[in-house]
């Protein structure tokens, strides 16, 4: 085990402002679009920088530190900067930046109400997102979740009309029920264990503190708490939530939200129950048996929908609960698998609602049914689309491969070939949903054709730059992912990082 | 020789008294003179309830003889950590309504200028005197002052307000003989009015019945005055027809400066070892008791579609919070969360919420008569500045982190955990949800439900009101919010644990 370095820095804290700051001059500007989205362009690139101005130190095996105050004995409010931490915060933050600039050409194209709302209540959520990947203990990682939730509300809610306030209401009815449960669970580890502290390895004394029962419980409560991991049964509020516009659905419900979720989840098993805990209580086979539940039920449930966004809407439920999966395995490649994962998935997932919503804005299409030939009119967006389509079935050249390599060698770690079985049929599943959008796109007849609008050579009809050049870049990266490369190096380094400070595993 | 502080008990009480005649006389000149009048007074007694806190933490109890006669004989004013805390929360939250009531008296009651800031001196004079008097029976006058004055202020509006301040009248007035027949019992066997005396009297009469029989009327009196359910029925409608301001004071200090002497018969009356050897059952009673209050309170709530009355329901709910962690307060023994703490401090965060949300009621009433909550679409364009505060209000009550409803749903929580009563997590986690419900249906309908083009007619333009009702409005809003941030940080408990200290509840409790 390596020795830890913790030293104080105020970098978390400036990094947590950047949002918060730039929603306070987003709500002044609001007069004025182009300078109100340049606060959020210019935020959002200071905080990246921020962010990855702390990977050096982490990288050298330290951990950065900054406490407000003690809000309870032994349990302070602040931030505790980690390897695992700072995936999630390289992620969330990198690819708002991505999305700023999607959501500026997505709102100006479709003329959207409210954009002043819409831009503070985005700052706010990632401020709410990064908190959570920052925070150093379970008290400070629930405030900022709440903020999530609550700040996220007015993005679903967003288009205002009785579908929209439906889904806002049902969102919120689900995610707000489980703060409570995360709230009881966070007051019950305090009451067991004195503590609520992240520790690598876990809580040492809660094994001792609490009976079995006790500890079954509370994982439940847990669990429960982490509805934003959207695993099934309580994955409905996700599809429902499709209803926003088609950057939040990309940042919120791909990254930020849901992401949370799972990092919260990550967080429990490794940080707050420690894996020897989990398998002593048998609670990885528990957890992966409702991963293995999640992934192959919402596969199938994705099959059967028609609408594109609710297809990657049930597809991010499967894919989140690949990452609940890896952690389950209580070895240490599936949990790398599934630390990797958080921002292998983001990047692809999102790349693929970002194509939705370009094909939206440029075509007004929303279904799969009516995408053929959309490939020959909008080649640069499916391009990117196949590209993270390949990622989600998990296959090379995209980096979906990496990840599930790493879950694949975790099964075999753990020696549950049956879990194996799991991962290549929720695969092919994968395939058999997305293959046939991409069929249809490149391969299908075009409604145009038979209007006779076009003579056998399709004109090219891209969305604004805003929003191609980030999905291009997003996509690019989905691949890049899959090689050697600096970039990759650091993201493998952290996860190695945070799973070889495990120590039990 | 007294050091000034030490006479500012007794001049908090002169000073307002004098103040409501003097209205009344200034009225009859000049009608716009009463606010003045009455604002600068309340400031005047503010600051010296800062003075007496910052005395009382520094230098100690506060006795004052009033007349200098000595106390059994003369009447005594005390003050001590709990009732400068009372005193500071309650005349904050008065200068803030009376300086919201300006405008808006002067739009809702116009022929009532005069009348209306005369009650309203008295109702503060009232309160004041609950809360610095250290006799029972003065105890008993002032409650009798502040009831009567706020009978008149809330019939003020006359019509259905009359049958809501007559409901009031007749429950209020049974409260008060209950609480009368206390101190009549008390007396009969002690012969002695003074609360310090009395609870130096009583421990050698603890078994006798009529001390006993004392000690309940005390309880069932006050929890009608505090409209503990299932004794509020007269709450939801003196609440809803009363003017703004005043329902904010009804819902935000008159209901706890009736808990705060509730606490302050049960632990300086009587004390912890008469509850603990003889009444062990009650305190578990009144978690119960609260425990249902806090959930059929907050049913009741979802079930109004009148604004004032919904935050009237959940005033209800609120006092269930308040009730439950005095409930607690005798079998918790951390330093942090043990005894009164939670207790007292969701007075205070009691008073910020529902002080700014009966507000902003008001300032929907001003603006456009609007009562019921279907009415309100569109107003988050409208009226934004009070919206907004709407919004953080309703926020902390649901108890979203970090506000205030959220310190005091951890504190009463971790409370529960201590005292091992599991039932009242869930019904802590459960209100949430409840409140939720009733507090987001309002958000929704003022900033997401499309308005009808053709019900408003004057378009989208910004319509807000007054900066003399805004500025108090947003004042308690952000107060949700920093309150909430200071109490994370334990700043104000040691303040707390000086009320733990003196009546031996918490870590300061007996092994």
């Amino acid at each position: 085990m390596i020795e830890e370095l913790i030293s104080i820095s105020y970098r978390p804290v400036l990094a947590i402002l950047c949002p918060a700051i730039a929603s306070i001059f987003i709500v002044l500007s609001g007069k004025r679009p182009n300078i109100r989205e340049s606060w959020t362009m210019f935020a959002s690139i200071m905080q990246f920088l921020i962010i990855i101005s702390m990977i050096p130190a982490i990288i050298g095996g330290g951990v950065i530190k900054y406490t407000f105050f003690t809000a309870f004995p032994a349990v302070d409010f602040g931030f505790e900067v980690d390897a695992f931490g700072l995936i999630f915060a390289i992620t969330s933050s990198f690819l708002w930046i991505l999305v700023s600039s999607y959501s500026i050409g997505y709102m100006r194209s479709l003329h959207e109400h409210a954009q002043t709302r819409y831009y503070f209540c985005f700052a706010f959520a990632i401020f709410g997102a990064v908190g959570v990947a920052l925070s150093g203990n379970l008290l400070t990682m629930f405030v900022f979740y709440e903020i999530l939730t609550v700040s996220t509300y007015p993005l679903v809610a967003h288009d205002q009309t009785p579908e929209a306030l439906f889904a806002g209401r049902k969102y919120l009815a689900y995610l707000l029920s489980s703060g409570c449960f995360f709230l009881a669970a966070v007051v019950l580890t305090y009451h067991f264990a004195g503590t609520t502290d992240f520790v690598s390895g876990g809580i040492p004394n809660l094994a001792s503190e609490a009976s079995r029962a006790a500890l079954m419980v509370l994982f439940m409560l847990f669990l429960l708490g982490f509805m934003k991991a959207a695993w099934m049964p309580f994955h409905s509020w996700l599809p429902t939530a499709m209803a926003a516009p088609t950057p939040v659905s990309a940042l919120l419900h791909a990254v930020a939200v849901v992401k949370a979720g799972v990092f919260g989840i990550v967080r429990l098993v490794c940080y707050i129950y420690g894996v020897d805990l989990m398998s002593e209580l048998g609670l990885g086979v528990i957890l992966a048996c409702l991963a293995s539940f999640t992934m192959i039920v919402a596969s199938l449930f994705a099959i059967a929908q028609d609408n594109l966004k609710r297809r990657l809407a049930y597809s991010t439920i499967s894919q989140l609960s690949y990452i609940i999966f890896g952690v389950a395995l209580l070895g240490p490649m599936g949990i790398t698998g599934a630390m990797i994962h958080i921002p292998f998935h983001g990047f692809m997932k999102i790349t693929l609602f970002m194509c939705a919503g370009s094909i939206m804005v440029a075509s007004g299409k929303r279904n799969i049914s009516e995408m053929g030939g959309i490939g020959r009119t909008m080649p640069v967006t499916m391009f990117a689309f196949t590209v993270g389509a390949l990622g989600m079935c998990g296959a090379p050249p995209a980096c979906g491969f990496v990840s599930k390599w790493f879950l694949c060698l975790g099964t075999l770690e753990a020696g549950e070939l049956i879990f194996l079985a799991v991962i290549l049929i929720s695969s092919l599943l994968d395939v058999v949903y997305f293959f046939p959008i991409i069929y249809t796109a490149f391969f299908g007849k075009s409604e145009g054709s038979e209007s006779g609008l076009s003579d056998g050579k399709p004109k090219i009809k891209e969305s604004s730059m805003f929003m191609v050049v980030p999905l291009t870049i997003t996509a690019i990266f989905a691949i890049i992912f899959c090689f050697p490369n600096p970039v990759t190096d650091v993201i493998l380094n952290l996860a190695e990082m945070a799973v070889s400070n495990l120590g039990g595993v | 020789m007294l050091t000034a502080v030490e006479h500012f008990p007794v001049l908090v009480i002169v000073i307002s008294l004098f103040s409501a005649f003097t209205i009344l006389i200034a009225g009859r000149l000049n009608k716009k003179s009463c606010c003045f009048i009455s604002i600068a007074t309340i400031l005047v007694q503010f600051v010296m309830a800062v003075f007496i806190l910052h005395y009382v933490r520094t230098v100690g109890t506060i006795r004052y003889w009033l007349g200098g006669w000595s106390p059994p004989w003369g009447i005594e004013y005390v003050v001590d950590a709990l009732n400068a805390y009372a005193l500071v929360i309650l005349l904050f939250l008065a200068l803030i309504c009376v300086t919201y009531s300006k405008r808006s008296i002067e739009h809702e009651l116009p022929h009532k200028i005069v009348p209306f800031y005369v009650i309203y001196q008295l109702l503060i004079t009232g309160l004041c005197g609950i809360t610095v008097t250290g006799d029972i029976f003065n105890m008993y006058v002032f409650i009798e002052i502040t009831s009567l004055s706020s009978y008149a202020l809330i019939a003020s509006r006359g019509k259905i307000a009359l049958k809501a301040s007559f409901t009031y009248l007749v429950l209020g007035s049974i409260g008060a003989c209950f609480f009368l027949l206390g101190i009549g019992f008390l007396y009969s066997v002690t012969g002695s009015l003074n609360m310090h005396d009395l609870s130096l009297l009583l421990p050698s009469l603890y078994g006798n019945k009529v001390v006993q029989a004392a000690f309940a009327f005390f309880m069932v009196g006050l929890s009608i005055k505090m409209a503990l359910f299932p004794l509020h029925t007269w709450l939801p409608d003196a609440h809803a027809f009363a003017p703004s301001e005043i329902s904010a004071l009804l819902s935000g200090i008159i209901i706890e400066v009736s808990t705060y002497a509730f606490i302050r018969v049960c632990f300086s009356v009587f004390t912890l070892k008469f509850i603990t050897d003889y009444v062990p059952i009650i305190f578990d009673f009144l978690c119960w008791i609260a425990a249902i209050g806090i959930i059929v309170g907050s049913i009741l709530a979802i079930a109004q579609y009148n604004l004032k009355r919904m935050l009237a329901y959940s005033s209800v709910s609120q006092m269930g919070y308040i009730m439950l962690a005095v409930g607690l307060a005798i079998s918790t023994h951390s330093p942090l969360w043990g005894g009164l703490t939670p207790a007292l401090m969701h007075i205070l965060n009691h008073a910020l919420m529902k002080g700014c949300l009966f507000l902003v009621a008001g300032a929907f009433i001003y603006k456009a008569e609007l009562w019921n909550i279907a009415d309100f679409q569109g107003l988050g364009r409208k009226m934004p500045y009070t919206c907004a505060a709407f919004t953080l209000a309703a926020i902390s009550m649901i108890g979203v982190p970090p506000s205030v409803g959220f310190v005091s749903k951890v504190y009463i929580i971790l409370a529960s955990l201590e005292s091992g009563k599991f039932i009242f997590v869930a019904v802590m986690l459960l209100s949430t949800l409840l409140n939720l419900v009733y507090f987001w249906r309002v958000i929704e309908m003022m900033y997401m439900k499309r308005e009808e083009s053709h019900s408003h007619p004057s378009g989208s333009g910004k319509d807000e009101i007054p900066p003399s009702m805004l500025i108090p409005v947003l004042t308690l809003a952000l107060l949700c919010i920093i309150m909430g941030i200071l109490w994370l940080t334990e700043i104000p408990i040691p303040l707390l644990d000086q009320v733990n200290s003196m009546f031996g509840l918490g870590v300061y409790a007996a092994p």
